[in-house]
């Protein structure tokens, strides 16, 4: 199925789909798009396109799970059958429970899980459409729909992965270059906080060509959090013309 | 995994590192004491055992033929499990495996894949037709914190144990000859946990010290000293700048205890 | 020492409000002498304390709040009462009764069943606890008339208006008596159901698309016209 294309990065330096390399995919996100749910939001990151929704913070089922100090968060990330290229079986993959699980982890630090002891938040990401960088993708919605859900938080999550293509540290892999690039290193971070909440990496990489792609994929979080605050703000400002009115 | 941590406990382990101490006497940067023990399950291909303090990983390795994978024809495949049986912590249940055995199968396997450890491309039979498939099944038997390293060590020390059987084709039938073979390796990586508490780093984290920690690093390091996987867990971040020291650290860690095992 | 918005700023979770000699009040947090914003909302600031007027936030229990629930529940000694809230609510079976509890002889479900609505009032809550709650005082108790409706609970201030002068409005517009459940459920008893249409009718405007300016004067306007209307119909 897969072709391997000739040459990654051409000899003008541009990616196989005309990006310089420390360029984004386009990005657009929109918030509150599900009725049922207490928040949602809606991203297309490149060909990536995602729904997540937060419920809650409600009662804990089963209720042996809940804490008697904070919020539980709970996770749920799941791809589509027909988000790649062959079906995937809706059955959740190993790959899918460990991402649910780092997905987490990167949301709970922005989390004021003590406010709410005794109840859980659940959050459920549909990757409708694969194309590299999904769990990043995945974490930029999410923390909008909690926000979405008005669930106090220290900060919004953006994520964004770095990688290496060829000899260069390249930003936001698309799946090709995902899958024939040399290391992928996915990083969520805290943006007004400086706080790194997800990190993982696969692939070679020397302790200075780490360092650049970290730096790198931060700088590319920062521009997504810019579009994640004003998809949220685009979503209330209507409300807030209301609230003006008041005065 | 985490169970309650009385205060009073965890403030004596947060006092003690301020001061660049720890509860078991060790420095922040030091390893517990680390056995191995190689070729004891001798029903298996390869197999280790890690004592890393009182955490216990026994990885067995079982070499069977199968299909490639369709998209990867010319190399072996590679699969690695973990189990948390229940003997080992009373934190474990029965069952199959939860997001915590998984994420610890996953991160060893790919400190094993990434780095290139098993020369893939020598375990073909028949291109893409026929493979020799290497399971590595992680059993963990005590749990004192630090299961990452424990397995990560134990599963290239099984593979470095491993045997692969001799085999002919007679009429495109794969028969198994008598005698072994070495598993072809090619890299051997090592896996360094670090954990953060109260904005410091320390390595090797036991069981109290996981319970009081909110965040941990695990990186994988090759024989060149590059880092291979990488794994951020728990609820809690680290800022950019411990992220480049947990690295420094992990190499130097790395590169001592590859010196000591002579690997 | 400064702030970093404007009065009435739409901010975002994790914004950074003021550093400084502030106070962090209403839906913001301080981490090292800095005050960022908790929610989405509304960035102001009064006697050097820094509060986020929440656009989006669920109910919160709080001890004093009136509430509207409904019963999910006949239990053992009580029952359990769904009032939008985070947690599931309790009243006590003597709280209704105003008598101590007999279980062999009384029989729970005679005096509130599943699906009951009650107004009531939060009497105890804390973090180890769920709500209690209780209706022995005037106005509190079961729902047997009127109609329900429910709104975002960040918007029943609005439904107020300022000194109550909105509710006002629609109670005398309509001759309806109106209960404001803080937890954002509405109860609307008039006369005729069409008078409790008409005022529901005027909540939910203000509900949802008072973007433009005169709120107040668009749902004075509101009202008058619709009451036209409904003389004409009956005089056809």
């Amino acid at each position: 199925m897969s072709e391997k294309p000739e040459k990654l990065i051409d000899k003008k330096g541009l990616r196989l789909d005309g990006r310089k390399p420390d360029e984004l995919r386009p990005i657009k996100i929109e918030v509150g798009v599900l009725s049922n749910a207490d928040g949602s939001a809606y991203i297309e990151h490149g060909k990536n396109k995602i729904l997540a929704a937060a419920f809650g913070p409600r009662e804990m089922h089963p209720k042996h799970l809940t804490l008697p100090d904070r919020m539980v968060l709970r996770c749920r990330y799941h791809m589509a059958p027909f988000s790649v290229q062959e079906r995937k079986s809706p059955a959740p993959s190993r790959r899918e429970i460990e991402l649910s699980k780092v997905i987490r982890e990167a949301l709970e630090p922005a989390v004021f899980v003590e406010y709410y002891p005794r109840t859980g938040v659940d959050i459920f990401i549909e990757v409708l459409q694969a194309d590299g960088g999904t769990r990043c993708a995945s974490i930029t919605a999410a923390a909008l729909a909690l926000a979405d859900a008005g669930i106090p938080m220290r900060d919004l999550v953006a994520a964004c992965a770095a990688g290496k293509v060829g000899d260069t540290v390249v930003l936001d892999l698309m799946d090709t270059e995902d899958k024939v690039g040399s290391a992928d290193v996915p990083v969520a971070i805290m943006p007004n906080l400086n706080a790194v909440t997800l990190l993982q990496m696969d692939g070679i990489l020397t302790f200075e060509e780490f360092e650049r792609a970290v730096d790198l994929a931060i700088e590319g979080c920062k521009k997504i959090y810019a579009v994640q605050k004003e998809a949220l703000k685009a979503r209330y400002m209507a409300v807030k013309q209301e609230e003006e009115v008041e005065e | 995994m985490s169970s309650l941590i009385t205060r009073v406990r965890l403030k004596q382990i947060e006092n003690l590192i301020e001061k660049g101490k720890r509860l078991d006497g060790r420095g922040l940067g030091d390893y517990r004491e680390i056995k191995i023990e190689q070729g004891i399950i001798e029903k298996a291909e390869g197999s280790a055992r890690v004592l890393l303090g009182k955490t216990e990983v026994l990885v067995g390795v079982k070499i069977e033929t199968g299909e490639p994978f369709p998209d990867t024809p010319n190399e072996g495949v590679l699969t690695v499990n973990a189990e948390l049986v229940p003997l080992a912590s009373p934190s474990f249940e029965a069952g199959p495996p939860d997001e915590n055995s998984i994420e610890l199968a996953r991160v060893v396997d790919r400190g094993i894949r990434e780095s290139k450890a098993i020369d893939a491309e020598k375990l073909v039979i028949e291109p893409g037709k026929k493979v020799f498939v290497v399971f590595v099944d992680i059993y963990v038997l005590n749990h004192d914190g630090n299961l990452i390293d424990a397995a990560a060590l134990a599963a290239v020390a099984a593979l470095r144990n491993t045997k692969m059987p001799n085999y002919e084709i007679e009429n495109g039938e794969v028969k198994i000859k008598q005698g072994y073979t070495q598993l072809p390796m090619r890299a051997y990586p090592i896996t360094v946990t670090l954990g953060k508490i109260n904005g410091k780093l320390i390595v090797d984290p036991w069981l109290e010290e996981e319970e009081a920690i909110d965040s941990r690093i695990s990186l994988a390091i090759n024989d060149e000293g590059n880092i291979c996987a990488i794994q951020k867990g728990g609820v809690g971040y680290f800022t950019p700048q411990q992220i480049l020291e947990a690295a420094r650290i992990a190499k130097e860690k790395a590169t001592a205890l590859r010196k000591k095992l002579d690997w | 020492m400064p702030t970093f918005f404007e009065k009435k700023q739409i901010v975002t979770p994790g914004e950074l409000l003021a550093e400084g000699d502030y106070i962090a009040g209403e839906n913001t947090y301080e981490e090292n002498k800095k005050i960022y914003a908790a929610r989405i909302g509304l960035a102001n600031c009064e006697n050097k304390k820094v509060n986020v007027v929440a656009l989006r936030a669920f109910y919160y229990p709080k001890v004093g709040d009136i509430v509207i629930g409904t019963v999910l529940e006949v239990g053992f000694n009580g029952w359990t009462v769904d009032v939008k809230a985070p947690y599931t609510a309790l009243l006590r079976a003597s709280d209704v009764l105003s008598r101590p509890f007999k279980p062999q002889n009384d029989d729970l479900s005679h005096f509130l069943n599943t699906g009951d609505l009650i107004v009531a009032k939060i009497a105890s809550f804390d973090r180890a606890h769920d709500p209690q709650l209780t209706v022995s005082e005037p106005g509190l108790g079961k729902i047997t008339r009127g109609q329900i409706m429910k709104v975002t609970p960040t918007k029943i201030p609005r439904v107020i208006g300022r000194k109550g002068s909105m509710i006002s409005l629609i109670k005398q517009e309509t001759g309806c008596q109106i209960i404001l459940g803080i937890n954002g459920v509405i109860l609307v008893t008039g006369k005729k159901p069409e008078d409790e249409e008409l005022a529901m009718m005027a909540i939910q405007k203000i509900e949802e698309e008072s973007h433009t300016s005169g709120l107040t004067d668009r749902i004075t306007q509101f009202l008058k016209e619709e009451k036209a209307k409904r003389e004409e119909n009956k005089n056809e």
